[in-house]
C-alpha cells in the first residue's frame, strides 16, 4: 500500500461498477477534518469547488438527522444534495445517504461512507459512494457536468453515447 | 439517443476485475483468445464470456483470421470514463485545496486557543 504524507492529490477509482472511491490525505489531525465536514459554517468555506457560493449547509448531526447542501453556481445553476445520517462515529466515520435533487427519480440515492484515518498528524480521508441503481450512478455522472464543467455538454453527450453503445 | 442497457455498459465492463485484466493485457496490442486464456489462467469459456461483454459495449474490437479471433482495445470507448473520472477528481481536488486552507486556519486557531487558555 502507498504511504501518503501530508497533503496529496485526490485519487478517484471505480472499485465496482456501482461505486466510486475518493481518497485524499490532509496535513491535519482527523478531528479537524471531521469538524470541517460536520460544521455548517466550515462546509460553506470549502464545498463550493470554486464554482459559486454555498447557499445552504444544513446539518442535523445525529443518526436519522438530515443534511442538505446547496451550491449556487456563478452561471445561476442551483446544485442541491441532501441525505440522512445513518451512522456517526465522531472523528472516525460518517455514513449517510445522498440524493441529488436534480435527478427526476426522487427515490434514487447513494450510500456514502466517509472514513477519517490519522497517522503522524495527517489524515487519510476516504469517501466511498455506493449507488443503489445504475440509473442513479449515471445521474450522478451527469450532475458533475451540470455543475459547470467546461465542456459539459460535449462530455455528457459522449458519456451518454458510450453508455448507450 | 439509445438508452443505457440495464445490465451492461462501459462502467460495468470496466469494473469487473477480470475484464480489467483483459483490457490491461490488450494495452500492448492485439492478442488472440488463446493468448488471453494463457495469460489470465481462466477457462476459455470464461474468457470468451468477458470478451463478449467487452465487445458489446465497444471496449474491444475483434478481427477474425482463419480459425483465430484477435482482440484489440478500443481506447475511444474508454475515453468518456477516464474523462469523467478526471473531471470528477478535479472537482474534488478543488474542494480539497480549499479544505487544506481551512484546516490550516483551524490548526492555528486551535494552537492559539491552547496558548491563551492552557
Amino acid at each position: 500500500m502507498e504511504t501518503t504524507i501530508g497533503k496529496g492529490t485526490a485519487k478517484v477509482t471505480l472499485p465496482t461498477s456501482m461505486a466510486i472511491l475518493i481518497e485524499r490525505s490532509f496535513a491535519a489531525p482527523k478531528h479537524l477534518v471531521y469538524k470541517a465536514w460536520t460544521t455548517p459554517d466550515l462546509v460553506r468555506r470549502w464545498w463550493s469547488a470554486a464554482r459559486g457560493e454555498v447557499t445552504v449547509a444544513d446539518i442535523d448531526l445525529r443518526v436519522g438527522g438530515m443534511w442538505r447542501w446547496v451550491l449556487m453556481t456563478e452561471d445561476g445553476f442551483e446544485v442541491a444534495f441532501h441525505g440522512e445520517y445513518r451512522e456517526l462515529v465522531p472523528d472516525e466515520r460518517i455514513v449517510s445517504t445522498e440524493v441529488y435533487e436534480g435527478f427526476s427519480d426522487a427515490d434514487a440515492y447513494s450510500l456514502n461512507t466517509m472514513t477519517f484515518a490519522e497517522a503522524d498528524g495527517c489524515t487519510l480521508l476516504t469517501i466511498l459512494v455506493e449507488h443503489q441503481t445504475q440509473e442513479h450512478r449515471n445521474a450522478h455522472i451527469s450532475s458533475g457536468m451540470e455543475a459547470g464543467m467546461q465542456d459539459a455538454l460535449d462530455l455528457l453527450e459522449a458519456v451518454a453515447i458510450s453508455l448507450g453503445a | 439517443m439509445a438508452r443505457a442497457p440495464t445490465t451492461s455498459d462501459a462502467f460495468n465492463a470496466v469494473a469487473e476485475p477480470r475484464r480489467r485484466e483483459i483490457l490491461d493485457a490488450l494495452r500492448s496490442g492485439e492478442r488472440s483468445v488463446n493468448d488471453l486464456v494463457a495469460l489470465l489462467g481462466l477457462a476459455q469459456s470464461q474468457v470468451s464470456k468477458h470478451l463478449r461483454v467487452l465487445r458489446e459495449v465497444g471496449l474491444v474490437h475483434v478481427r477474425e483470421d482463419g480459425q483465430q479471433r484477435f482482440y484489440r482495445l478500443n481506447g475511444q470507448a474508454l475515453r468518456p470514463i477516464y474523462d469523467w473520472i478526471a473531471a470528477y477528481a478535479q472537482t474534488w481536488e478543488t474542494r480539497f485545496t480549499a479544505l487544506d486552507e481551512l484546516l490550516e486556519d483551524l490548526k492555528q486557531t486551535e494552537n492559539s486557543d491552547g496558548d491563551n487558555y492552557r
